[in-house]
């Protein structure tokens, strides 16, 4: 039996404690220890975005952070993202303009969205392109993904002026 | 049974609809915008055990030994099985196969084919467990390529393998089958050609690239009842196939689908599946396996590579006078590519009455090929659709006017023995021609080019539920699988029938004990067959309303009419009666009969088949030999536009899909055997920045086959992809390439050579 390693986070706001293997990433921890599966694994490798989460700030596959790095860090993930009973408009409109098929890359791309629209909220095409070119999805052709983030951006500036 | 709601009712084209055609936001997307929906790796049960599978390194190799004594020993492995665990089945029968692919048994036959696995208290010990067994192995001489697999003297994969289709055929061969498919006479159809082109064409496999990995819980109770609960297209063909391989009965084993993180094809057939149950069957737990993205690769479905020739003929007023092919499939390690789609496919949408063609199917030491949309078509219309562009070029003639000139209509008999009812290939070619994109010039330094595709679209066994709820509300028991919204599209046609909102109505999809055997999801068959299924389950829940109506009102039950969700009084002779909605009805279940509900089970007929004509402008950088794709837009006929928006999903998701098999997308194999880029940082598919937005021009040419109308979109979009975009290349630089991926270091070549030769359009 490996060594284990405490840890302490917040997840979403809500405090979190667990113990982990040394080489056990965030992405397992999330999964398999805190039951929170909206996260998905499409690669492991940091090459298709699907378990793309916030740790303090800063978008990262949570596939490639070992979960003893995350002591005290404050993460979110796609379960943090709705308030209550209203969706994040990103969540909102992805439904609306059919931004997703099978979903499975969806979460990933929600929150890597969202991290767009905070640093920059009004992404020309060619940006939201660049920024979610690490964000794999194989149903849609992308068309409908960018124009969900588009479309949402504008609501958003719209709300905030 | 054949479809009786062909007969009661069919397609009416008159009937004016509320809610088919409109785009409603789909009731399973919520949880999938959350991250509350469950995909494969989704479910976590008390007890639950880690399986990993240990794989051969070597592409070819006689398994002499496996010793798991050392794995056994490992604390907290709680179950290991090798193929002693699996029942013995004949080699070369359609079981021996499947499950020699499970788990391999005389011999490894690719890189990635598992030998063992084993059932552990974590991932860590797991991995650790799997590398403490010993194989082994004598490795043999090993074939990659399909070419070389059928020369005389290649390794041999099978050695009880005769090819099929070659009589007297009594040497060992890797040719699984050769098929010829022919009609007229092509000898006399190229004589009377004024222009003939012949071309040679190959492709390389790429992988279907789901981006959730195969992942599944199995369980096994002391008394034999397994339960799988697992991402699949195909639960009830996986229950079967499993019941075949591990000696189950059908009614001990229950299959229940997950949500789906794509397929495409590559979810139809099961991996790790048989393995999960054969460690939970010895550890008395459940376990999971999930494959890594590297397993995938090495060891999921492969779409197969080909090797094609392709011959036609054209007189100078554009009639194509003749066709013939001459075709491999690489299959991989065992037979199942569905190679006897392409002959069928790969000319049908042109009315040729000569035609001729010879398939092979060949193994080889790579992992079984497994489908991916339109199994075998879009390889070999790649090499169609570019000859059909050079005839064009040859005689002087728009590309999209000769297809027209000999696109097939209703009547034209097809060479696998279908005639055609109403389509729309004609209407689908016009309104590509009317299309902006094509009306507008093509932008300085850049190509365009079309191609156009055809697939059959399917329809089999299908069954359904619709159960009404006191309130009035509808719920749905689905077989078919939602691989991309079907589930929204099917509710949408029970609440046009039923003359309530959609947002009443709700959908699951069932597992293998709930309904009857369904199908595999594929083919486009789903929103087709199923909503015929949902629509005769509706209608018959209709009849049932109207009985509980005449009896509510003491009046016979033909006095009572269904029109717009209300039973009313069929005429002033019945009564008066206020009308009756079905909550009304429903809420009065307890007095009458008791709940209200349609079932429906078909082997369904009356697949429409589907066309597409698409349309792209490349830029090709002559310095580095990269193609950047400018505008594309996909003309398909749907039949009927169930859910528009979902319609151009599918439509959208078919050309980068393409894109990527067209431009990039191969495997990498070494010397060794062994492949090379088995990650998705090296296999590399379309990232968001490769692409543009995909234009969509949905055609609706009605299949009357259909209470909606509707055809299937699912196959038809990837079909002439790689075809435009190689004849947009074509057209930027002068030279047509003849082999996939058109990368830039290919082109780059082609452009050098053709710098070098100068001599004009040529196809290379």
């Amino acid at each position: 039996m490996s060594k284990k390693y405490h840890v302490t986070t917040t997840v979403n706001g809500d405090e979190y404690e667990f113990l982990c293997e040394a080489q056990q990433t965030l992405l397992d921890i999330l999964r398999d220890e805190l039951m929170l599966s909206g996260t998905k694994e499409g690669c492991g490798t940091g090459d298709c975005g699907a378990c793309t989460v916030m740790i303090d700030g800063t978008m990262v596959c949570s596939c490639l952070v070992l979960a003893v790095e995350t002591e005290g860090s404050r993460i979110e993930t796609i379960e943090g993202m709705a308030k209550g009973e209203n969706l994040h408009p990103l969540q909102r409109i992805f439904l609306e303009l059919n931004g997703l098929q099978c979903g499975i890359c969806t979460p990933g791309i929600l929150i890597a969205a969202k991290a767009l629209l905070e640093r920059n909220p009004d992404p020309t095409e060619t940006e939201i392109r660049y920024w979610l070119a690490g964000n794999l999805c194989r149903c849609t052709g992308y068309d409908k993904i960018i124009r969900s983030v588009q479309a949402a951006a504008k609501e958003m500036r719209g709300a905030r002026s | 049974m054949t479809a009786t709601i062909l007969e009661k009712s069919g397609f009416n084209r008159d009937r004016k609809l509320k809610i088919v055609g409109t785009s409603p936001v789909k009731h399973d997307g919520i949880d999938k915008v959350t991250g509350r929906a469950k995909f494969g790796a989704d479910l976590f049960l008390p007890g639950m055990l880690v399986g990993k599978i240990l794989r051969s390194p070597h592409p070819h190799a006689i398994i002499r030994s496996i010793d798991t004594s050392a794995a056994e020993r490992l604390p907290g492995v709680k179950a290991v099985v090798t193929r002693d665990d699996f029942p013995e089945i004949k080699a070369g029968t359609p079981g021996g196969d499947m499950t020699r692919n499970a788990m391999a048994r005389e011999k490894a036959l690719y890189d990635g084919h598992p030998v063992a696995a084993v059932a552990a208290t974590s991932e860590s010990i797991a991995k650790e467990a799997i590398k403490l067994i010993k194989v082994d192995y004598q490795v043999l001489p090993h074939v990659i390529d399909p070419v070389e697999a059928m020369k005389p003297g290649a390794p041999i994969l099978h050695p009880h393998v005769r090819t099929k289709g070659i009589k007297g055929e009594d040497q060992p061969s890797n040719v699984i089958e050769r098929l010829d498919l022919a009609m007229g006479d092509v000898e006399k159809g190229f004589a009377e050609a004024d222009v003939i082109v012949e071309r040679e064409y190959d492709t390389k496999p790429i992988h279907q690239g789901y981006i959730e990995p195969q992942s599944c819980v199995a369980t096994a109770a002391e008394d034999g009842q397994i339960e799988l609960w697992c991402c699949t297209q195909a639960p009830w063909v996986y229950r079967d196939r499993l019941m075949e391989i591990l000696k189950i009965d059908q009614a001990k084993i229950r299959v229940t689908q997950s949500e789906m993180g794509g397929g495409f094809g590559g979810k139809t057939g099961f991996y790790g599946e048989p393995v999960a149950i054969l460690l939970a069957r010895k550890a008395k737990r459940p376990v999971k396996i999930t494959l890594t993205r590297n397993e995938v690769f090495r060891a999921t479905g492969p779409v197969s590579g080909t090797r094609s020739r392709i011959k036609m003929g054209v007189k100078k007023d554009g009639t194509i006078t003749a066709a013939e092919a001459e075709l491999i499939f690489q299959t991989g390690a065992f037979t199942g590519s569905m190679f006897s789609n392409a002959p069928q496919a790969m000319f049908t949408r042109y009315n040729l009455k000569n035609v001729k063609t010879v398939s092979h199917e060949v193994v080889s030491n790579r992992p079984k090929v497994n489908a991916f949309r339109a199994p075998c078509v879009p390889q070999v219309v790649f090499g169609v659709e570019g000859v059909v562009d050079e005839l064009a070029r040859k005689i002087g003639m728009d590309p999209i006017d000769l297809r027209l000139k000999n696109a097939a209509t209703e009547g034209y008999k097809t060479i696998y023995g279908e005639t055609f009812g109403p389509i729309g290939f004609v209407e689908t070619l016009q309104a590509a021609k009317q299309c902006d994109h094509y009306k507008s010039p093509v932008p300085k330094g850049q190509g365009r080019g079309v191609a156009a595709g055809f697939w059959f679209n399917r329809g089999g066994e299908t069954t359904g539920t619709l159960n009404i709820a006191t309130d009035g509300s509808v719920t749905l028991i689905l077989g078919t699988s939602d691989v991309a919204g079907s589930r929204i599209s099917i509710s949408m046609m029970a609440a046009e029938e039923l003359g309530i909102t959609v947002d009443k109505v709700r959908a699951i999809m069932a597992d293998t004990h709930s309904l009857g055997f369904n199908r595999v999801t594929a083919g486009s068959r789903t929103t087709f067959s199923t909503g015929m299924v949902i629509v005769d389950s509706a209608r018959k829940a209709i009849t049932e309303l109207c009985k509980r109506a005449a009896q509510i009102w003491g009046v016979p039950e033909e006095g009572v009419t269904f029109e717009d969700g209300f039973c009313r009084p069929a005429s002033s002779n019945v009564g008066t009666f206020e009308p009756l909605s079905i909550a009304q009805i429903a809420a009065k279940t307890t007095p009458t009969q008791g709940a209200i509900a349609g079932h429906s089970e078909m082997n369904v007929t009356g697949a429409g088949p589907g066309f597409g004509l698409h349309i792209v402008d490349v830029a090709v950088d002559k310095e580095t030999g990269r193609v950047d794709v400018k505008r594309y837009t996909v003309v398909e006929d749907a039949g009927k536009a169930i859910h528009p928006l979902q319609v151009e999903g599918q439509y959208q998701g078919g050309a980068v899909q393409g894109i990527g098999w067209a431009l990039n997308e191969e495997y990498y194999y070494g010397e060794d055997g062994r492949m090379q880029n088995a990650s998705f940082l090296d296999y590399r598919m379309p990232v968001a920045s490769d692409v543009p937005m995909i234009g969509t021009e949905i055609v609706e040419v009605p299949n009357p086959r259909h209470p909606y109308g509707l055809r299937g979109v699912g196959e038809v979009p990837v079909v002439p992809t790689m075809a435009a975009i190689a004849n947009a290349i074509g057209a930027a630089i002068g030279i047509r390439p003849q082999s996939l991926p058109m990368s830039p270091p290919k082109l780059l070549k082609l452009m050098d050579d053709a710098r070098a030769k100068n001599d004009g359009y040529r196809s290379c």
